[in-house]
This record gives structure tokens, sequence and C-alpha cells, in this order.
């Protein structure tokens, strides 16, 4: 034991680098969403320990953080990797809510998923204020050509006509994780922590509850929902 | 620990274990373990950590219950106790029980071929409308038809102002479950009782439940009969698939009970204690858990965990790979503490490559942070103690082998405390390591547990020679024991065994058995 600080995913790294570097920290909210079996947790894997394994399908929601290095700023990704099934998404508004990045993902070779992240897009922009949240459609199993439903072309037309930005990934190979992690480091941070008080900071403790006193509760809700 | 066995030997020469009903001695005075309950090897000091469970009558009482229930309301129904019905054509013709059919099917089974009809157990969920919900082997599609009849046998009978129970056909048994507002329906080439028979079905239903609540079950049935549950539940297949594969395995389901990890009562009160402290408002239950081993349980003063809720959140964790990484948050009923209601379960590993899972449930759904806080707390203040690494240490051997009990031929066994409900076993020795040994073996207890617990004619003790063992089976009103002796034992030998054992049994219960369990 000894450090507790290795406990919390991610911990670890961000206390070597900000000794390091006098950069403030900041906390950015990320929620994984779409249809079962799209790849969310695979991704999620991929964004905080670059692995790949066979999941099993992810029961509520799990919660995992990564930071990522700029270069005026640090950002601590808290990743809400939520459950794809039907009888979760009543709870899922729980972890939208005041999400500073929202990732639509969708398998490239099952259409009907990519028509759910439609759908999952219309619910976020019902909940959203524009400019508050970062949303990126994210076409995964790009290792899957071909057997592929869904064309690169389609993603990015929706994409554009929606206002949304556009990733293909495979979280298998790995290809184009870290660059969209990057991306939506460099998004999020020139989008929102721009302004002011869109990103909260970090507070370096060990313990969770000193700095989601300090702020709101990001689980906090105005309205109730099941179950 | 303040109550172990300090003064030895009152009585034990005497050789007195057969039953002394309401001799209700002091633990400590009490050598002669447990033939009452409360004082019992395992039985814990204080108070149970769970709901008072006899054993698994109060599981099937329910169900048993619906039935008499059902049954008196028409007086001149037929009595349904022992409804045998002859149904040649309608099951499998041919019988296979040598054959060992291939355990784990793949969904995509032919459900016409004969590899899937010579599977050991089905199991079918339906809805009352007849819609298929879950099979066990091959696709829902491919058996509504299928699970249509189950229906319609469920329905015609249930005409009558019956209940059908089960059907035995030539070595067949089909057994029914009427849950509402589900159906569930198991077909079986094993020689289990149709009682052990239905306890699993119910611990299926309990499965369904623990998923959506039966408050979310009722509503959704009753506006639209037709629904087609599968919905909802895409996606958990895999955890009803899990739990009957641990039906299969686990004495804990069978005992209704749970085992503990092996530890030093010195060490599990300290990581107790430290649990104990990191307490929160909505918390109600911390569970740490070593694989399938409970580590310690700390429980919110007055409110107690079933142990079917808690076999649950065993399937539940084991299940999952999620909570590895990072921290999971999931809804969760307990449906044996209340099937209307959603609890909210905090799950983390204390370390990412580690077996230790910490379990917090709150009754707040947004209390995610406050468990997360819950869980460093905790960290904080098991590292400053020695008991981190001691829990560590005996991570490595999580078991014991039978050999350290001493006793010649005794190959395996299982104690159950009735108070605690708690239970221990050594490993499986050499000659049962492989998956079908040690399922026979599973069967073999099965079988010796349904004649301690038959419904009309019970037995106290039971002993059993074989080819290949010989077992004896004994309940008090404080302990279950099963002996698996090797087939050179003798009936006299085994008898002796049993003091020995309660003796070494007694002698380590510190370590094998919680036996000061902590509230908040």
């Amino acid at each position: 034991m000894g450090d507790d600080h290795q406990q919390v995913p991610g911990g670890a790294q961000l206390h070597r680098n900000t000794l390091s570097r006098p950069v403030r920290t900041f906390r950015v909210k990320m929620v994984l969403l779409g249809s079962s079996g799209v790849g969310k947790s695979s991704l999620a894997l991929r964004f905080v320990k670059d692995e790949f394994r066979n999941t099993s399908p992810t029961v509520g929601c799990a919660y995992l953080t990564r930071v990522v290095h700029l270069n005026h700023a640090t950002l601590r990704f808290e990743i809400w990797d939520t459950a794809g099934q039907e009888k979760y998404h009543s709870v899922t508004p729980l972890y939208y809510r005041g999400a500073h990045a929202a990732l639509l993902v969708y398998d490239i070779s099952k259409r009907e998923t990519f028509i759910r992240a439609q759908v999952w897009l219309k619910e976020l922009q019902t909940h959203y204020i524009p400019g508050s949240t970062v949303i990126w459609l994210v076409g995964n199993k790009g290792d899957l050509e071909e057997v592929r439903q869904v064309s690169a072309q389609e993603g990015q037309n929706l994409a554009d006509e929606k206002g949304l930005l556009f990733t293909e990934t495979s979280a298998l190979s790995g290809e184009q994780i870290s660059e969209l992690l990057l991306d939506v480091a460099h998004r999020v941070y020139e989008c929102i922590g721009a302004q002011q008080g869109g990103l909260s900071e970090w507070q370096e403790t060990p313990f969770v509850h000193m700095h989601h006193r300090n702020t709101s509760n990001p689980l906090a809700s105005c309205c109730k929902v099941g179950p | 620990m303040d109550g172990g066995p300090q003064k030895p030997a009152v009585g034990w020469e005497n050789g007195m274990l057969a039953p002394v009903d309401r001799l209700r001695t002091e633990r400590a005075d009490s050598p002669v373990p447990g033939l009452v309950e409360g004082t019992e090897p395992g039985a814990g000091q204080q108070s149970a950590m769970f709901v008072h469970a006899q054993s698994f009558e109060d599981l099937t009482a329910e169900a048993e219950e619906d039935v008499e229930r059902e049954a008196e309301l028409d007086e001149s129904g037929e009595p349904s106790e022992d409804l045998k019905v002859l149904v040649g054509e309608e099951t499998i013709e041919k019988q296979h029980n040598d054959d060992i059919p291939p355990e784990r099917g793949t969904k995509e089974e032919d459900v016409s071929s004969e590899a899937w009809r010579s599977h050991r157990k089905h199991v079918f969920v339906l809805s009352e409308a007849g819609k298929p919900i879950y099979t066990r082997y091959g696709t829902e599609e491919a058996l509504s038809s299928t699970m249509g009849v189950m229906m319609a046998l469920v329905s015609f009978v249930e005409a009558e102002k019956n209940i059908i129970r089960s059907i035995h056909a030539d070595g067949c048994k089909v057994v029914f479950l009427a849950k509402s507002p589900l159906v569930l329906v198991g077909v079986s080439r094993t020689c289990q009782s149709d009682k052990e028979l239905l306890r699993e079905l119910q611990y299926i239903y309990y499965q369904i439940v623990s998923l959506l609540t039966l408050t979310q079950l009722n509503h959704i049935f009753q506006h639209k009969q037709n629904y087609d549950l599968r919905r909802l539940l895409a996606g958990s297949e895999y955890l009803t698939d899990n739990l009957l594969h641990r039906l299969d395995r686990d004495p804990g389901l069978l005992l209704s009970a749970v085992t503990c990890l092996p530890l030093a009562s010195s060490a599990r009160d300290v990581v107790s204690a430290s649990l104990q402290a990191a307490k929160a408002k909505n918390l109600v239950f911390s569970i740490l858990l070593a694989g399938d081993r409970l580590v310690t349980l700390v429980r919110k003063k007055d409110q107690f965990l079933h142990h079917i809720d808690l076999h649950l959140v065993f399937n539940l964790v084991g299940s999952s790979s999620s909570s590895r990484e990072g921290e999971g948050w999931t809804p969760i009923c307990l449906p044996k503490f209340n099937t209307a209601g959603f609890f909210h379960a905090h799950i983390s590993y204390l370390e990412p490559a580690s077996e230790l899972c910490l379990i917090l449930v709150s009754t707040d759904r947004e209390d995610f942070f406050n468990m997360s806080d819950c869980k460093q707390r905790f960290l904080e203040r098991l590292s400053k103690r020695s008991a981190y690494q001691a829990m560590k240490e005996a991570l490595k051997c999580p078991s014991y082998s039978v050999e350290q009990v001493g006793i010649p031929e005794l190959r395996h066994f299982l104690y159950k405390s009735k108070s605690s409900g708690l239970y221990t076993s050594p490993e499986f020795p050499a000659i049962y390591q492989s998956d079908e040994e040690q399922e026979r073996m599973m069967g073999l207890y099965q079988d010796l547990h349904s004649h301690l617990h038959h419904p009309t004619r019970p037995l106290r003790s039971f002993y059993r020679c074989s080819e290949t063992e010989n077992l004896l089976a004994w309940v008090t009103s404080g302990f279950e024991l099963y002996l698996c002796f090797s087939p050179l034992g003798t009936k006299a030998l085994a008898h002796s065994a049993v003091n020995k054992l309660l003796k070494w049994i007694r002698k380590e219960e510190d370590r094998l058995f919680i036996l000061s369990p902590l509230t908040y």
C-alpha cells in the first residue's frame, strides 16, 4: 500500500507531472454513449490503459480517469462509461448532465447502432446548453472493414450536418484512439476552458470529497428519473 | 476474540453428540459443538449477519405457499401434491444418462438437434402470455412454439383451478414455477428432486427481479401483456448463464450460505473496523470479497442482507469485468430485501490486479462520489495497519487442504453453521479436480441435501456407500454436515470422524468464520 494515489487510475501520473510542471489541472467530465456492444468500454480501456480485451457488457456505469497534458494545461478526464443496455437508459441522464464532452459511439458494421447514435444525439440536444458540451461522433470497430455497413462518408455527413466532430477508431487495434483523446482534449480546452468558469480546477488531494464539495456535484440532478 | 473455546473438553469425552434439545450452554463451555443452534462452531458472537436463514426451506417456502394458497381456493380440485403426468410424446424420447453432454452450449445451437436435447438441465423463462424471455441453450426465437406449449400446459391446469408443479417422464423431470408475471420451467435429467430444481428456478427468478425490480416487471406486463422482456434483459443474459453455472458448482447456493476467506480473526477484525469507520449516511452494506469468498460484511444496524441477495451480488461482481479498471456504479435490486426498489452499488477492486473487491451499497443513486470517498477512507485506514498485508497473505492460500484436518479416508466435506449462515469446506482433492468430477461431487451433495430436506420425510442423518466414495450427511438444529470418504472408509469410521471434524472446526473457527460481525 503506502501510496494511495496509485488507486486512482491516472492519479499517480498526475502527481508526478504536476510537480514538475507548474500548469493548472482542470477536470473534464466525459461521457460515452451508444448502443450495447459498440465498444464503449473497450474505448475507455484504451483511453486509460491502452489495452484491449474482451469485456462483458457493462452493468450500470463505470468511472475511470485519465490525465492528458496539453501545452498550457493539464486535463483530468473523468470518464463515465455508460451501459448501452436499454434497462439502464433511465439512469443515463445522471451521467451526461453537465458533461464537457460526449462521445456518441456506433459500430461501423451495424447500421442500427448508427441510427441509435442519432437518437442519443436528439436526447442530448434536449438537455445540453449549446457551447457547453463537445459532442464527438465515433465510428468504432474500424477493423471490421469487410463487413462495414456505415461508410466513413455517412458518418462525416451526419457530423457536418449536426455540427459534431467525427472520427473513426478501432479499439481492437488501437487506431486513432490516442489521437481522438488528444483532439477531444484540445477542443474542450479551446471551447470550454476559455470561458470563465467553464472548467473547474482539480484540487490535488487524495480525497474525492474535497473537490466535489467545492464544486457542484457532477451527479446532482434537478429532476428525478427512475430507476 | 473473547468468545473462543477457551475451556476445552467438558463432556467431550462423554461423546454427547446426540442432539440435545434446549440445551443452551455458554459457547465457551460448549466445546462439544453446536448441537444447539447458536453454539455450533462458526456461530456468530453477537448477531447474525444475514437474515436468519434456517436453510433452503425459506427459499422454497414462498413457492409452496403460493401453491397451497391456490390449492385452497378450490376445494374440489385434485390435490396438487404428487401430480405426475406422463407425457411420453411431449418430452425427449431417449435417455442418455451415461453420455456427458457438452455443458456450456452456445446460443447458436440447433434446438432440434440431439445435442440440444441431451443437455442435463434446461431452464426456460417465459411471460404469462407465453412469450420467450430466456433459454439456457439455443435461442429464444427458435423456441417460441416450445414455450407456447409450456404455457398451454400451465394455463390448461390453471383453468381447472389447479397448479402444475412437475411432470415426470422417463428419467426426465419438468418443473414449473409460476411467479407472476413470469413462468419458469426447468427440464432436468439429473437426479435432483423437484424441490431442488424449484430452488434453482427461484434463484433465476430473483436474478431477473434484481435487474428490473418486481414493481417494474408488474408495471410492464400490466400495461402490455405481450411485451418482449428480452429487450430489457438484453446484455444481461450472461448473468443468468453464470448463475446457472454457479448453481451446478457452488456449494454456497446449495447450502444457502456463504464461505469466508480464511483469515486470522485479529486481521479480520481490523478490516471490519476500518469498513465500519468508513460509513456514510446512505450506506447500508459494505461487503469485502476475495473472489467468491467473503472477507467481511458490515451492515447498517437492523438491516440484514439475505444470503440470496448476497449470492446475486457475488454473481454480478464475478460476472462483470468492467469494474476492474475503474469504479462501477450500478442500480441493483436486492429482492429478498425489497422487490420494489433499487439500491446502488459501488463496485471497485482495491488494486487493479487484486482479487479483493469492495462493494458499497447505498440507497441514493447520486451517492457515487460519497461511496468513492468511503472507499478512500477505508483504504487510508487500512493501510495504516498491518491487516492489509495479512489479508494479502491470506489471499495466497484462500483455501485449505483436507489433510490438515487429519482424518484418514476423508476426502472432502461441507460444514454449515446454521445460525451464522456461513459454511466452510476444504479445496477439492486431486481426484476431484476436473470439472466433470466436481459437478458429479456436487450432484452427490445435492442428493444428500435433498434427503435431509425432504418435504415430508426429512432425514437427520444419511450414510451412503458407492463404488467411488462413501458419504455421510448429518443435520442438527445447529449445523449441517456433509462428508465424503474414500470407498475404503467404514460407517463406524465416518461416525467417529464427525466428532473429530467438529473439534477441528471449533479449533479453527476464528479463522474460518466471521465470529463478530459489525454494524455501523
